[in-house]
């Protein structure tokens, strides 16, 4: 009956756990592991213009990435000394505006975009409304009916249409109809627009739209057109210049639509330049920003929204449990003897300062001297705690005097004692020496020697970078720790060690 | 290993963590513990329910009363001083005579304590260094058990006892525990006393166990354990069946000492009566404990001590 509440218990706080845990990792994008890095894509377009030498007012607008499925927008910066800027929403996607009262010769603007790689974020594009048939002179009405019967004729939906489409427009050769549509835009852009057309007449609605490949280092990036044909439920794309279908994993939307990229009032030269540059990041810089850009809560309680100083001292707390665990595995899996439940992993958080070999050394040292006294000690007669007080100042003194003569033979490990816990040594030597007296040095050496293993282990576990890295990022997965805990607490098997101890017993048994 | 797992639990050995969840935790409340822990409100619990006990001296309870030890041992040759809250036998001072014309005692194991050592012992024992957990702790000054006879070869100065287990009222195992030159006259196995084990239906001794190995004669003495009876036994096991009622621990190690005028007393209660008695009887506990679990509640003393004394409990003990 108890089992049974232990087991929903356990399974409840694992769910949860596990479900937090998926959520940050899979959802928000935090880092399983601890040298982790996620790539970024600084993006970055100069718009380059000369207002000329007399001052005069300039208004600049320039599309901006707004819908980018398979990528998403960390950070992005409008550099214009002296210009005013705002952003706003169009057909085709968002566009910054650059607005100054007066200026004069050559001007540079800068947009620059950090983005990243982001599988979650989709296409959340409405459904457009048929087109309207295009307008064209009758000839050209003529050719595009023409050609439209023989496409329907050869296809069964609007992906295999505009396959068949767009490999026609790419190899015209002969055909008149199709040479009369293309007319002077042999292009790719030119070919786009020729079957947004056709498609359009089709009933089939289509937009062009262009992006820049996101490559590792780029400082000439080029815009490339892409197709985008609706399919009554969805948004499909096609490569113009060869149609194929589907978006390359690396290829940035820019902006949607026919409108030119970049408007300014007055005329003159302009130019927009793209450079592309790979970057690499803390992948938790990623997941706290995406985190906050969806409003979730997760990282408002996440260990990183604490000052440093703060998130250190978690760094060390967040292993307590782990060791917590292994001592629980130890005692009453294994049966190892160890003086003070919890004694061993507060010795292995001292191993942190000085490192296992130097900490082994220090301890045993310190508790065999620290016992030597306690013998000592035992014939002055003192009452418990006035005892207790006298070993653990010379405990004090026992580990200064180490420091000092380490330093001296220029041994560094002497110097790191100084976190070492002393009052765990002091009870630690008190209660081996009555374990000494009562029970003989036999068993008081075992229980040292076993509580140094725990330690010693507790320590190389708690020390691994990949599970402080876990347990840091993933608090969550505590429940997991605690689940498992409590599960070990209704094991009700045999301990190892017990295994040796009733040994005879087994050998009875065929 | 996972072969000697399975081949333990044939052989129906309890071990620590099964003891501790299937039956110290579900038949042990915690709000009783008090009564077995201190060793004193055991004692009046047996006295007020008719147990005999051995005779209490005094109470000492703080570092001012350490002094007053002479007079309460004033008439008494030999005496005992424990920690109320010890555990394991630890702290347990037993005198067999005064020396130096009363200014000094000689232990059981031959050693001599002046006024002061044993002053500074008493101190500990009331600063709690015996006690579970540290709490503060008084000491017991009590009467020295004068051991029966028929161990007087088989036991090493100190004072034999013997433990019983009993479930739910009904005795399931019992050893008796002899004192050896190691234990320091201690009866505590893990101190290094011999454990022989005890035939449930006749009380004669079978085998013996020193630590985990099986010993045939007593390792001081030379003394043979095995066959040696237990006189009274059916009464003895019939006043550890009666600790149950005693205390209302479904689970419980009940130690008994033989006096050589007085008969059988309680010497004390334990709530985590070791697993070594499965050694020193070579029989595991598991399969008895079972059989006592589906017998059902509210049978009398006399009863539950027939039926422990019965073949239904221990069917294989013949068979070593």
């Amino acid at each position: 009956m108890k089992d049974y509440k232990v087991w929903v218990l356990a399974l409840a706080l694992f769910l949860i756990g596990g479900a937090l845990f998926v959520y940050k990792w899979q959802g928000l994008g935090y880092p399983l592991l601890p040298d982790e890095q996620t790539r970024i894509w600084t993006v970055e377009a100069t718009l380059k213009f000369d207002a000329g030498p007399a001052p005069v007012p300039a208004k600049v607008t320039l599309y901006v990435p707004a819908l980018t499925p398979g990528f998403a927008i960390l950070d992005e910066n409008f550099v214009s000394r002296g210009f005013g800027f705002t952003t706003r929403y169009v057909t085709g996607g968002r566009q910054v505006q650059w607005a100054v009262r007066r200026i004069k010769n050559e001007q540079t603007l800068y947009y620059r975009a950090t983005i990243y790689k982001d599988p979650l974020q989709a296409e959340s594009d409405t459904t457009p409304p048929f087109p309207a048939p295009p307008r064209l002179r009758d000839a050209e009405n003529i050719a595009l009916q023409q050609l439209l019967g023989q496409i329907q004729s050869q296809s069964a939906d609007p992906a295999s249409f505009t396959v068949e489409l767009l490999k026609r427009l790419a190899n015209p050769g002969t055909d008149q109809n199709v040479l009369m549509l293309l007319g002077s835009g042999t292009g790719i852009t030119g070919r786009a627009v020729t079957a947004i057309t056709v498609l359009a007449a089709a009933q089939i609605p289509a937009r062009l739209l262009r992006g820049v490949y996101l490559v590792d280092r780029e400082q000439q990036a080029r815009l490339l057109p892409w197709l985008e044909v609706h399919d009554g439920e969805r948004w499909i794309y096609f490569d113009p210049a060869t149609g194929a279908q589907g978006l390359p994993e690396n290829f940035l939307i820019w902006w949607r639509g026919s409108a030119p990229l970049y408007t300014r009032d007055g005329g003159g030269k302009t130019e927009v330049q793209f450079s592309v540059q790979r970057n690499e990041v803390d992948p938790v810089l990623v997941a706290e920003r995406r985190a906050n850009a969806w409003q979730s809560r997760i990282a408002d309680f996440s260990m990183f929204s604490l000052p440093i100083q703060t998130q250190a001292v978690y760094g060390v707390l967040l292993m307590i449990p782990l060791g917590a665990l292994l001592v629980v595995f130890l005692r009453n899996i294994v049966g190892v003897a160890t003086f003070g439940t919890f004694m061993p992993v507060l010795v292995a958080l001292a191993f942190r300062e000085t490192e296992v070999v130097a900490g082994v050394i220090l301890f045993s040292l310190v508790v065999a001297l620290g016992l030597l006294f306690r013998f000592f000690m035992e014939h002055l007669r003192l009452l418990l705690v006035p005892r207790l007080a006298s070993v653990l100042i010379i405990v004090v003194l026992l580990m200064a005097l180490i420091s000092i003569v380490g330093h001296q033979l220029g041994l560094d490990m002497g110097l790191s004692v100084g976190l070492f816990p002393m009052v765990i040594l002091t009870m630690t030597i008190e209660r081996m020496s009555i374990v000494w007296e009562e029970r003989g040095p036999t068993e008081a050496i075992q229980q040292g020697v076993g509580s140094l293993f725990v330690a010693a282990l507790c320590f190389s576990v708690m020390d691994i970078g990949f599970f402080k890295h876990l347990f840091f990022v993933f608090p969550e997965l505590l429940l997991w720790l605690l689940a498992i805990t409590l599960l070990l607490g209704r094991y009700s098997g045999y301990r190892l060690f017990e295994l040796v101890r009733f040994k005879s017993f087994a050998d009875r048994v065929p | 290993m996972f072969g000697l797992a399975r081949r333990l639990s044939a052989s129906g050995v309890l071990g620590i963590n099964a003891r501790n969840c299937r039956y110290i935790l579900k038949h042990n409340p915690r709000h009783l513990y008090p009564l077995v822990d201190d060793k004193l409100a055991t004692k009046r619990l047996a006295i007020a329910a008719g147990l005999p006990v051995p005779e209490l001296y005094g109470v000492i309870t703080s570092h001012h009363d350490v002094r007053r030890l002479p007079e309460l041992v004033a008439g008494h040759r030999d005496f005992v001083i424990k920690p109320a809250h010890g555990s394991g036998g630890d702290g347990i001072l037993v005198v067999s005579a005064r020396v130096r014309d009363g200014s000094a005692y000689r232990l059981v194991d031959g050693t001599i304590m002046d006024g002061d050592d044993i002053g500074h012992h008493l101190s500990n024992m009331l600063s709690g260094q015996y006690s579970l957990g540290g709490h503060r702790d008084v000491a017991l000054i009590e009467y020295c058990v004068k051991f029966d006879p028929i161990f007087s070869e088989c036991a090493y100065r100190g004072i034999p006892d013997i433990r019983v287990i009993v479930f739910r009222g009904y005795p399931v195992m019992a050893m008796l525990r002899l004192p050896t030159r190691r234990s320091h006259g201690k009866a505590n196995l893990h101190q290094g006393a011999v454990g022989a084990g005890l035939d449930l239906a006749t009380g004669e001794t079978t085998c013996a166990v020193i630590g985990n190995s099986v010993v045939t004669e007593h390792p001081d003495t030379g003394a043979v354990i095995a066959g040696r009876q237990i006189p009274r036994w059916e009464y003895l096991l019939d006043f550890a069946a009666r600790c149950h009622e005693l205390t209302g621990l479904g689970y419980l190690g009940v130690d008994i000492v033989l006096d050589r005028d007085l008969g059988p007393m309680l010497l004390e209660l334990n709530v985590r009566p070791g697993l070594n008695i499965q050694i020193a009887n070579r029989c595991g506990l598991r399969d008895r404990l079972r059989v006592i679990e589906a017998r059902p509640a509210g049978v009398s003393v006399k009863e539950r001590v027939a039926f422990s004394m019965g073949s239904l409990l221990q069917p294989a003990a013949v068979a070593i």
